[in-house]
């Protein structure tokens, strides 16, 4: 580039850009909202308009009466990250958010799945599934077993892999929680 | 205490002496506490007027600017006002009037939903609940709406909380515990910056809207002049840097000059100040300043690599970042010398490549000439407000703004009818200057029943219509990019601009004749009242340089 201008030489080549990208992963955040009517669909709203896609979303009250926790999952390679917590702060109710390091989280998911069992064999075998899923089983009818999956969203997955062929009836699932390990708040 | 005198006390509390509003059944007894709260209102004759007059008035002085309306449509009319405030950053206060607790979601006489309607398009807004919580809520709108990035805060309060009685105290100071902007901006970012800087070899500053939103023109202009850097600014950025300054190289952009484009297509480091990178200003993104590096400054941390990526930003308020950065590039001692090539060849584009257009040989009105001759009647120092089309553009390019704050217009939100609501606001704002609406006729026609709120609350706002007889911007667009197909722009049967003027007891007068014109506007802004001054204009001239719509600043045209 020729001379520099001063002493403090700093090549512009150097500066690298920040912000701005893709992570390529999913990401899970973790926002402290204010308990009012309507802070939900400001986030919805300001996802929708921002034409960010939200892959799951919790939300719940914490020990403070005032103060909501909402958890959400976000695909870091559709959307720059950065983009979706800074357009989040904007919001007046978001109190604090955090983007959940995989590594340093524990992430749980609940979900129901309704199963079609048309003789005792399978029931049989989707009881025993759910023993080894470490799930439970919820409520029995003639020609059906409900059962309860906890844990991440890649072992409730394989657990829908395993009963889709018994006829998996319906499935509800509540959207991963989470909270950073360790002693420290989320 | 009414809820609706604690609403007075706290207006009053936020230094507010001006609102623009409409009344309506839900919204009676704030009016009725207006009545002799000591508070001036102006009257306008639709809320969209009311809406954009309290944004001229927040834009013409950067106080807060405040609007009223009554619930359903008062409010829904004031949707594009907010929306338009959003766009532009304008610090504003909508207070709306809703159906009483009870009727909420029963679809009530005039009930609209319009914190929800609005929700996409305010920085912040409260639907009142309980009518305890109204003071505090008042305030906090006026702390949100005039800290960090500014905007418009919705309060929208039940017809029956309103005539609650309350125990009002005042308040001090307003919590919230999601909300601190970050007004500082990082020390070790901002000594990147100087040294970034001062190793530049072909900078260019790049100021935007947050400049005059932050009242930092002069730590702007100190920053540009620590060296000959070439300085170009926003159609929102206008006057926050002289058009008569040397260093001044052009508004950047779609219609900008091509020394500012041809300056962001070549630098190596462009610092950009509350500026947020709008398509109208980098055309196709991708081939935007392809070779240069990014300083950032903005309030808003989303506005950072948002659209571009920045290499350095530094959050904050301008008017503390700008200072530091001055004062840290100005130790630093860089050589003015490595930017002579550079210097050279921005003065080469800007003497190629001049604004300019062909002059009529006879009587005939340019629009071009018309805004020289607006600035040579009002020796350059009028407040001027603009609607949107290409009479907008040639007033950015020909009316060398010199001052902050002096040019008024609807950028982001590109809102036709912006124009004479905005002066009104603006001249009561600031009522003693020369406040001058340059209107296009498409755009007059859609809110020129507040000229009757001009006459009635004695606002002498100047309105310069350049009329054309077509909606001028869309037909260039459909000569120039749809094989001249004049699809619904041609404006027919206008009204007798003159005549209206009388009927809504302004002065109106007509120019047809070049040489008439500037004695025209003269008269005109001697006149202690309102005009409407019909100056009839080349009817198919069109707005030039131009960066057609993707495309890059390498391929102006015009």
């Amino acid at each position: 580039m020729g001379e520099p201008g001063t002493k403090e030489v700093l090549n512009l080549e150097d500066l690298e850009a920040s912000g701005g990208i893709r992570t390529g992963r999913k990401h899970v955040l973790s926002l402290l909202v204010e308990n009012k009517p309507g802070v939900l669909a400001r986030i919805a709203g300001l996802f929708a308009r921002r034409g960010f896609n939200i892959d799951s979303l919790a939300v719940g009250p914490t020990d403070d009466d005032s103060v909501s926790r909402i958890t959400l999952t976000v695909d870091g390679a559709a959307h720059p990250i950065d983009q979706v917590t800074k357009q989040l702060h904007k919001l007046v109710n978001v109190i604090k958010i955090r983007d959940l390091e995989p590594s340093d989280t524990v992430a749980r998911e609940l979900a129901l799945f309704k199963i079609s069992c048309q003789d005792g064999d399978a029931r049989a075998q989707v009881m025993q599934f759910t023993e080894i899923f470490r799930g439970k089983t919820v409520d029995v009818s003639k020609r059906s077993v409900t059962v309860e999956i906890t844990g991440v969203d890649d072992k409730i997955a394989a657990f829908e892999e395993m009963v889709r062929p018994f006829g998996l009836i319906e499935m509800v699932r509540t959207g991963e929680i989470a909270v950073a390990r360790g002693r420290g708040a989320t | 205490m009414r809820a609706v005198d604690a609403i007075m006390e706290c207006l009053k509390a936020e230094g507010v002496e001006h609102v623009f509003g409409i009344p309506g059944g839900a919204n009676l007894p704030t009016y009725d506490a207006l009545y002799d709260a000591g508070i001036r209102h102006v009257q306008c004759r639709h809320e969209q007027g009311a809406g954009h007059a309290a944004e001229g008035y927040a834009k013409a002085s950067g106080r807060v600017g405040v609007a009223l309306a009554t619930s359903g449509p008062g409010a829904t009319n004031l949707v594009t006002c907010i929306a338009d405030a959003v766009m532009d950053s304008v610090p504003t206060v909508f207070l709306t009037g809703q159906v009483r607790t009870e009727l909420i979601g029963t679809d009530g006489f005039q009930e609209a939903d319009i914190s929800g309607i609005t929700m996409p398009v305010v920085k912040h807004s409260i639907l009142i609940q309980d009518p305890r919580d109204i003071p505090k809520a008042i305030h906090e709108a006026f702390h949100i709406a005039r800290t960090g990035r500014p905007g418009p805060v919705l309060v929208d309060v039940p017809q029956d909380l309103s005539r609650a009685d309350i125990p009002y105290e005042p308040v001090a100071k307003v919590h919230l515990p999601g909300y601190q902007p970050t007004t500082e901006g990082n020390a070790k970012q901002i000594r990147l910056a100087a040294k970034a800087l001062a190793n530049a070899r072909r900078p260019v500053v790049y100021g935007g809207g947050g400049v005059v939103n932050a009242d930092a023109s002069k730590e702007f202009r100190e920053l540009c002049v620590s060296d000959p850097f070439p300085v170009t600014c926003t159609l929102m950025g206008l006057g926050a840097f002289p058009a008569d300054h040397d260093q001044w190289i052009g508004m950047l952009g779609m219609h900008g000059t091509r020394a500012a484009n041809y300056a962001m297509d070549e630098a190596d480091l462009i610092v950009a100040v509350g500026a947020r990178f709008d398509d109208r200003v980098t055309g196709k993104l991708s081939e935007f300043a392809p070779r240069a590096k990014f300083i950032h400054i903005d309030i808003d941390p989303a506005e950072i690599s948002k659209n571009v990526p920045a290499h350095i930003p530094i959050v904050g308020d301008a008017k503390n970042i700008l200072p530091k950065l001055t004062a840290e590039y100005r130790a630093l001692g860089a050589d003015s010398g490595r930017l002579e090539g550079w210097l050279a060849r921005v003065r080469g584009w800007q003497e190629k490549h001049p604004l300019g257009y062909e002059d009529s040989s006879d009587s005939e009105i340019k629009p071009q000439y018309m805004v020289q001759a607006m600035f040579e009647a009002s020796d350059g120092q009028a407040i001027v407000t603009s609607d949107v089309g290409q009479h907008q553009m040639w007033a950015a390019q020909y009316y060398g703004f010199t001052r902050p704050r002096q040019w008024i217009n609807s950028g982001g939100l590109g809102t036709m009818g912006f124009g004479l609501p905005s002066a009104l606001g603006a001249k009561v704002a600031q009522p003693d200057q020369q406040v001058v609406c340059l209107a296009g006729d498409g755009s007059l026609i859609m809110t020129v029943q507040e000229l009757a709120t001009c006459v009635e609350e004695q606002i002498p706002v100047k309105v310069f219509l350049m009329n054309n007889g077509y909606l001028g911007m869309v037909r260039q667009w459909q000569e120039l990019f749809w094989d001249r197909r004049y699809s619904a722009v041609k404006m027919g049967h206008s009204p007798d601009w003159v005549k209206l003027a009388d009927a809504f007891g302004a002065k109106g007068m007509r120019v047809t004749d070049k040489g008439e014109l500037v004695g025209a506007f003269r008269d005109a802004l001697a006149e202690d009242g309102p005009v409407l001054v019909d100056v009839r204009v080349t009817p198919e001239e069109n707005c030039y340089p131009m960066i057609p719509a993707g495309q890059a600043a390498r391929d102006m045209v015009g």
